[in-house]
């Protein structure tokens, strides 16, 4: 890092609620490093029992889809509906599905 | 085993953390850094939830005491008058009513926040000593004590991580920030030898199996303390001399200002919720 960057990097928080579940985007903030963001993440996203697990990862390593592109990227999915499984007819002998 | 004993221990154990708490309370808003300032807030309410609960059982045996027994426990007139009145005594009552003399924290926890290194310093230093006291507080006769100690215990070791990174990363870090660090160490060293001298109020807990021997605890503090300094490739601070008192009611000129401001609200309006 050089020396005219006084800010410490920022960080991406991950927040599991409860055993079993996914972790999920829960905020950012800034820290020195890992270890630091991970104690600064308990401290800021956790302290009303949001979680059991924390992940952290430093902002500039996610790569983030282009939201110009968004059009290409996304509207041509919306008409295809064969895509969803409720889309075909299944045999009445199939039971619980 | 007397119930004044217990009092009297009890009120220690909540004054330090109280003082404590209350100055740690005062980087809020003022933190270097938003994170860390939400992480000082988050330790000074974790002590002065550790006072309250101790609080509240302290003002319960002053309640359940005979009123020959408590007739002249505290200096502090407005308070000692309400004992004698036979009103009920709330945990309020001993944080807002006590004055400087009746408080027994010992000195390091009233010495000022200074720069983020004394900060980091005066919390290195007592949260190492709360963690070796409240684990041997587990194994109190008196199962309040005990059952606060095991409670406080999870919240202490996070303030050990907290306090000892931050030893290590200023030591480690910059030119600068390890002599600030080095300074700050060797500035609040001189308040810990206190912490293992035996009051009368010890020596009395001690003998009737409530209370810890501090003095016990002395070489252990000292190794572990000594780690991390090391690891921080910092040198251990020495003291020709260690400044003692607060335990025993004589305080530093720090502990009237903390007070004031601490207890001005309840002092100019009574009873006051908000």
């Amino acid at each position: 890092m050089s020396n005219e960057n006084k800010e410490w990097p920022l960080w991406e928080v991950f927040i599991r609620s409860k055993a079993g579940l996914d972790h999920k985007h829960a905020g950012s903030l800034h820290a020195a490093d890992a270890q630091m963001a991970i104690e600064n993440a308990r401290d800021v996203y956790t302290r009303r029992m949001e979680g059991v697990s924390i992940w952290v990862v430093e902002s500039k390593h996610i790569h983030a889809s282009n939201p110009e592109e968004a059009a290409a990227f996304f509207d041509p999915a919306q008409d295809k509906i064969y895509r969803h499984p409720t889309f075909y007819n299944l045999p009445d002998e199939l039971k619980h599905m | 085993m007397s119930s004044i004993t217990t009092l009297k221990y009890t009120l220690q154990l909540a004054d330090n953390v109280l003082i404590m708490g209350q100055r740690l309370a005062a980087w809020c808003g003022k933190g270097p850094i938003l994170e860390q300032d939400i992480a000082l807030t988050n330790i000074s309410l974790d002590q002065i939830g550790q006072a309250r609960s101790l609080y509240q059982y302290a003002a319960q045996i002053i309640n359940n005491m005979p009123a020959a027994d408590k007739a002249h426990l505290f200096n502090a007139p407005l308070l000692q008058e309400k004992i004698n009145n036979q009103h009920t005594i709330t945990e309020d009552d001993l944080a807002y009513l006590r004055d400087a003399w009746d408080f027994r924290n010992c000195l390091l926890v009233e010495q000022e926040n200074g720069d983020w290194a004394y900060t980091v310093a005066r919390s290195f230093f007592f949260d190492r000593f709360q963690y070796l006291l409240y684990t041997a507080l587990q194994k109190s006769s008196d199962s309040t004590l005990a059952a606060i100690a095991e409670k406080s215990l999870k919240e202490v070791q996070y303030h050990i991580k907290w306090a000892s990174e931050w030893v290590i990363r200023l030591g480690d870090g910059t030119a600068i920030s390890k002599e600030k660090m080095q300074q700050a160490l060797q500035a609040r060293w001189e308040y810990t030898g206190e912490l293992f001298v035996m009051n009368a109020v010890e020596q009395a807990a001690m003998k009737a199996n409530i209370g810890v021997d501090v003095s016990s605890l002395q070489q252990a503090y000292q190794q572990q303390i000594e780690a991390i300094v090391n690891e921080a490739s910092l040198q251990m601070p020495t003291a020709a001399w260690m400044q003692t008192g607060g335990k025993n009611g004589v305080h530093t000129e720090h502990l009237g200002y903390i007070l004031a401001e601490m207890q001005y609200l309840q002092r100019a309006y009574p009873n006051m919720e908000w």
